[in-house]
């Protein structure tokens, strides 16, 4: 009487259409909430995308520090050691020559770059000048021995671009000088592609990014279409940018920005003979032009070419 | 000067007897061979960064050969008490003095030697170029600074009790020196007076031995070579410093009771 209770209710089947239907429901919710969390799982990712990186996540913030400084290495480098400390006059320096060579980024830079130490403060100041790199030169260029046939010396600025882009993915200037330069000289169009794209991951949408890719596509690969779109896409992007500005104006970077993009369009549209186009594309670098009368000049030719051959078929 | 040659001698071979040497030669070896295994985007002509360090490295670890191992010879002759009975010998304390700083400053050199064939080699597996003559250059005044720094440190032997505080203000005259010694006349012109003279006279009394540490970048970028009569100059200048040291300490242990 006080054994076991009996078991004929648990005993009882239950019908497999009811299973068949809790499993369907049990997968249906399954799949929404995968569906759910999916995305909010990339959003988390992307947002520690730095975090994956060992220094970063040892450094924290700081790796930003870390990173302008081997950026500025990198640019010493580039100068093959004739660099202002912190003790030199470096207002020829404040954008890196590096970066300002890609064409991508404004320069904000003034003064002598040749002469950035000015003349010996003393005798031993002028004595220890004979041991130091003592003349401005440009690694691509040849660097101290002015031979351009050296000029993929350029690499020994890669390793420290590397670490830097690593440190601070959002460092543009940075991954902007990498892929150029591994583009240009060192004929490694593949590896700059993938670091664009690598940046424009923790970057989404950036136009100088976006502008350099272009530039991949349309230098290397001749792809008008591709570059054309991209080009068009980082405009859209720069708008927007400085729409969302408080003074909606451009500023000295975004006038750099819109006109590179600018006349990379109208030269697109000019090699693929399209000269409409390519005259509207001009028309708005005039805008911003410093040079608007070359500008004007450019276009009245092409006016003169569309209309010579427009005229044979009038 | 072949009692001075012996007591060099001693010197020397205490150099290869003790591990010091191995250890900072290995370790720069391994640090060296582990950042040239970084891959730089599939590009295996990428040297200069290597070159840095490998200097750097390489300064450090001489820099700590020469101070340990000079900031240690009086004292352990005093600890022994082998100081009098080498004395009683026909043998002058400036003797002593000359023939201690030649030992360490041959022991730097041979260190350096071996420092300086790694960094060749290691430059070359990859420039596959050898410029000896910028290489004997950066290791001649490499050396010339390293006397200097022996000097100083068989000074601080005499004045400083310990070895250990010895050597701890030699590395920090040393490192200021090849940091700041460059600068210090254009931050003395930021400063007003007595700051700014009292700077001045810093900057002019100071060995600069930050003129030889700089010409690491000419290496690193293969710049030409140094006008010889410049590194005749330097080394001239840093002689001076050598001998200026090596009197200040034979003064000081003329006077100095030894028992």
């Amino acid at each position: 009487m006080f054994g076991f209770p009996p078991q004929t209710r648990e005993l009882k089947m239950i019908s497999p259409r009811k299973i068949s239907l809790l499993f369907i429901a049990l997968l249906i919710f399954c799949f929404g909430l995968a569906a759910n969390l999916l995305p909010q799982f990339w959003r988390i990712e992307n947002e520690n995308h730095q975090s994956q990186n060992f220094f970063a996540l040892l450094l924290g913030d700081s790796s930003r520090i870390f990173a302008n400084s081997f950026a500025t290495k990198a640019d010493a480098y580039y100068h093959s050691g004739y660099y202002p400390t912190i003790f030199d006059n470096n207002s020829a320096f404040k954008t890196l020559h590096m970066a300002e060579d890609t064409g991508a980024v404004a320069s904000h830079n003034s003064g002598e770059e040749e002469n950035f130490m000015g003349p010996p403060r003393d005798w031993i100041d002028a004595f220890g000048r004979h041991f130091i790199p003592n003349r401005h030169t440009h690694l691509d260029e040849g660097g101290p021995t002015d031979d351009l046939s050296k000029s993929d010396e350029v690499r020994e600025i890669l390793p420290w671009l590397k670490l830097s882009a690593e440190l601070d993915p959002h460092n543009i200037q940075t991954i902007l000088a990498t892929s150029f330069f591994l583009r240009t000289k060192m004929n490694k169009t593949s590896d700059a592609e993938e670091v664009l794209r690598e940046a424009l991951r923790s970057n989404p949408d950036n136009s100088q990014l976006l502008f350099e890719l272009g530039r991949i596509r349309f230098e290397n690969y001749a792809d008008t279409f591709r570059a054309r779109n991209i080009w068009e896409a980082a405009l859209r992007e720069l708008q927007k940018q400085i729409v969302q500005k408080k003074e909606d104006k451009l500023d000295f970077d975004d006038r750099f920005m819109f006109e590179q993009l600018e006349t990379k369009l109208a030269q697109l549209e000019e090699y693929a003979h399209n000269n409409g186009p390519a005259i509207s594309h001009w028309e708005a670098v005039k805008i911003v032009s410093p040079t608007p009368e070359e500008i004007q000049k450019h276009i009245d030719e092409l006016k003169q070419k569309t209309a010579a051959t427009n005229s044979p078929a009038q | 000067m072949k009692i001075i040659c012996a007591v060099a001698g001693v010197a020397v071979k205490e150099l290869y007897r003790r591990k010091e040497f191995y250890v900072l030669l290995i370790v720069t070896i391994l640090i060296c061979l582990v950042m040239g295994s970084v891959n730089v985007f599939n590009d295996d002509k990428v040297i200069r960064y290597l070159k840095e360090l490998a200097l750097l490295l390489i300064w450090i670890s001489t820099l700590i050969i020469a101070i340990t191992t000079t900031a240690r010879q009086i004292p352990a002759e005093k600890e022994q008490r082998t100081l009098l009975p080498l004395l009683a010998k026909p043998l002058s304390r400036n003797q002593l003095i000359v023939g201690k700083f030649l030992g360490c400053w041959v022991a730097c050199g041979l260190a350096l030697i071996c420092f300086y064939i790694f960094f060749g080699a290691l430059a070359a597996s990859r420039e596959h170029a050898w410029p000896l003559l910028n290489y004997f250059q950066a290791a001649l005044l490499h050396w010339f600074a390293l006397g200097v720094v022996v000097a100083l440190a068989l000074f601080g032997s005499l004045v400083f009790a310990a070895p250990s505080s010895n050597s701890t203000i030699c590395f920090v005259i040393v490192a200021t020196i090849l940091c700041l010694g460059r600068y210090l006349d254009a931050v003395a012109l930021a400063q007003s007076e007595p700051i700014r003279s009292i700077f001045y006279a810093i900057y002019f009394a100071i060995p600069h031995l930050e003129i030889p540490f700089g010409m690491r970048n000419l290496i690193v970028h293969n710049w030409p070579l140094v006008e010889w009569k410049f590194i005749a100059l330097d080394a001239i200048y840093l002689l001076a410093y050598i001998a200026l040291f090596l009197a200040a300490a034979c003064l000081v242990f003329r006077r100095k009771p030894v028992n």
